[in-house]
């Protein structure tokens, strides 16, 4: 099989005229990475890999050992429709240590090691992401975004060049094999949702880097900016990456029991309990910015509290209502993440907290119907009821006191994000704003 | 591709190990129940690329359709016999009524090659280039897929889903068949990955020819329309 795949490969890069072929793999932040090969060295990288210096990629570096072996996955070879006349391909690649073992510092072998165990226990694991992103005149960081338009949500009279952008966008994507379920002009002005169809957790991970990547490109060759920053603009809604998670044994929806209460199987309740358990020690991971914490906040439809329920925007965890005739859509929205996290770090995380829950076979609290924006903090420590960290800092607190994540991520991943992002915080920290300067100058 | 280039197979199922390893090759198939329905075949006009016949479960209505291939008008050659060790013997009294033979359980690589050393000595081209249905044409020796002439750019998987479903158009196969077809056996997706990649397939085959794959409800899927008289 391996052998066909590969001389599929080649001979595709043959017939379509192949230039250039990036081998795409993924730092531990979650930006793209590219090493760039010719026709002619296909063949070897395909059987050998490549080897490249990991010390200049963040979350790679070692002291003792800085060289790496990228193997590229022959399945995940696709022409870029878009670059350079068409004559790129790229192939996901996974990366190796010089031993031959799958490199700890590689989220895309983290992903495969926490989808091999949940496949132990008889499970796969699938997800559909809504993905939310702006669309801005530029990138200029020295200035606050311009928007594009002043449209709003299902809007159909907005400005053209955002909606055409869209449109083409969904049609490079489609043509790359990445399906789109739906899409549409966001609640804030300028702001776009593109939902894609559900798939494996690691093709989609993979899918997600793609399309960051497709609907920035695409922006900017129209001489806009895209953007995945989850609160790019105070007073608006922030841009969020609501997953849409179930898990199968064999051909059935694990997640789904016509007798039982909203269909929901015993097992998508012990998984819902074990997110809800261990949200607040993932978080760091899925909400990974300084940023995204100001998108964690009441008022704009993000989630804040540690909470359930059916069909309430206000919840962590929606279940999504489905018709009684498709047991396959029965799933779970986790509503916490945001598109500026390492997709591959994130499944991980969660998959692990969701597996804990099946395996401790946790309780799943009642739902909470109410409105919860509308109660107090006191209401909400009575009913039990726990806040998401606050701030990247208090994310990274739990994280560190998590053993949950720990095992997720490898110490490896694990103790260099720590590091890492204790320095964006205390970077942070440091920093005086605007905001301060208004507020205390005057009077103090 | 005429459709008349089509290998006779028997038993009818046919053994799951020979059917994928003709799909892999690319090699169209029937399957026959028997000596009775190949002599109805051949009044009617039909012809054969050659045959493949399992003779290792049904040995006698396997030889009694050898004998009926080798009748008529038109012997119907080569033909290809699988037979089980313990068989060897009956190869004796039944000469002439095979081409070459292989041994159960075969390597699929020995089956690829025997039966393209039989086509290339009868005279005939290897296999099958082109593949097409409708605005879909598959060219098999490149791996190349288009759609109304121009280029489809699949994955490997893809292209075999694509092809694999060309090649028996109207057929409706089930989840669990095509994961094992085209996927094979070393595969542990379950049925949602054949879902997954119809999806993505049909999203390249873009939205005038994304129907060209049917969801057949509660069954599975289907391409086109049969060019068989059913």
């Amino acid at each position: 099989m391996v052998q066909r795949q590969q001389e599929y490969v080649l001979r595709a890069v043959e017939e379509r005229n192949v230039k250039l072929v990036r081998l795409w793999f993924t730092d531990v932040l979650g930006q793209l990475k590219s090493v760039a090969i010719s026709p002619v060295e296909l063949e070897t990288a395909l059987e050998e890999g490549v080897h490249f210096d990991g010390s200049a990629i963040d979350g790679f570096s070692r002291i003792q050992e800085s060289d790496v072996l990228a193997k590229p996955d022959p399945t995940t070879f696709e022409l870029l429709p878009w670059a350079e006349g068409g004559n790129t391909a790229r192939m996901f690649c996974d990366i190796f240590s010089q031993d031959g073992d799958p490199f700890e510092g590689d989220p895309r072998q983290v992903l495969r090691r926490n989808l091999e165990a949940a496949h132990q226990t008889g499970y796969s694991f699938f997800v559909a992401p809504e993905m939310e992103f702006f669309y801005f005149a530029d990138g200029e960081p020295t200035h606050t975004p311009k928007l594009l338009d002043s449209g709003s949500y299902f809007d159909l009279t907005t400005s053209d060049v955002a909606s055409d952008l869209r449109r083409e966008t969904i049609s490079v994507l489609e043509t790359m094999g990445i399906p789109v379920e739906y899409s549409f002009h966001e609640d804030s002005p300028s702001q776009h949702e593109i939902d894609l169809r559900y798939t494996d957790a690691m093709s989609m991970a993979d899918q997600i880097m793609t399309f960051r990547l497709v609907v920035r490109e695409l922006a900017l060759e129209r001489g806009r900016f895209a953007s995945f920053m989850p609160k790019p603009l105070e007073g608006m809604q922030g841009s969020g990456m609501h997953l849409h998670l179930s898990l199968f044994e064999k051909d059935a929806n694990a997640f789904h029991d016509p007798e039982a209460e909203f269909a929901l199987s015993k097992v998508a309740r012990q998984f819902m309990a074990g997110l809800l358990v261990h949200a607040r020690e993932i978080t760091a991971v899925t909400n990974q910015l300084v940023n995204s914490y100001k998108r964690l906040v009441v008022g704009f439809e993000a989630p804040v509290w540690v909470t359930w329920a059916q069909n309430n925007r206000s919840a962590l965890i929606r279940v999504p209502v489905t018709k009684a005739d498709k047991p396959s859509s029965t799933r779970v929205e986790y509503r916490s993440p945001d598109p500026a996290c390492n997709p591959y770090l994130a499944f991980s995380v969660i998959l692990a907290a969701g597996m804990e829950g099946i395996r401790q076979e946790y309780d799943l609290p009642a739902q909470t119907t109410r409105n919860i924006f509308e109660l107090t903090a006191e209401e909400m420590s009575d009913l039990g009821v726990h806040p998401l960290p606050q701030s990247l800092a208090e994310a990274l607190d739990v994280m560190e006191q998590s053993k949950l994540v720990h095992d997720a991520l490898g110490s490896h991943i694990f103790e260099w994000f720590l590091r890492n992002k204790r320095s964006e915080w205390r970077a942070y920290k440091s920093h005086v704003s605007q905001w301060e300067l208004e507020r205390y100058l005057p009077s103090w | 591709m005429d459709s008349n280039e089509t290998f006779l197979v028997f038993p009818d199922p046919a053994p799951p190990d020979l059917v994928r390893c003709l799909d892999l090759g690319g090699y169209r198939w029937k399957t026959a129940a028997g000596a009775e329905a190949v002599r109805n075949g051949n009044e009617s006009g039909e012809t054969w690329t050659g045959a493949i016949v399992a003779a290792d479960t049904q040995p006698e209505a396997a030889w009694a359709l050898c004998r009926e291939l080798r009748r008529g008008d038109v012997a119907t050659e080569p033909l290809l016999v699988l037979i089980s060790g313990a068989q060897l013997d009956e190869l004796g009294s039944a000469d002439d009524l095979f081409d070459d033979f292989i041994i159960t359980p075969f390597h699929p690589r020995e089956l690829e090659a025997r039966l393209k050393h039989l086509l290339w000595r009868a005279g005939r081209g290897a296999r099958p280039e082109v593949v097409n249905y409708g605005p879909i044409e598959l060219n098999l020796e490149t791996y190349q897929a288009m759609i109304d002439g121009r280029p489809l750019d699949l994955t490997y998987m893809e292209y075999e889903l694509l092809r694999f479903l060309t090649a028996n158009p109207g057929r409706v196969f089930t989840r669990e068949t095509l994961l094992n077809r085209v996927w094979g056996y070393e595969y542990y997706g379950g049925a949602r990955t054949v879902d997954v990649h119809v999806r993505r397939l049909r999203a390249k085959l873009g939205e005038e020819h994304a129907n060209l794959i049917q969801t057949v409800r509660s069954v599975g899927y289907k391409l086109g329309q049969s060019r068989w008289k059913e």
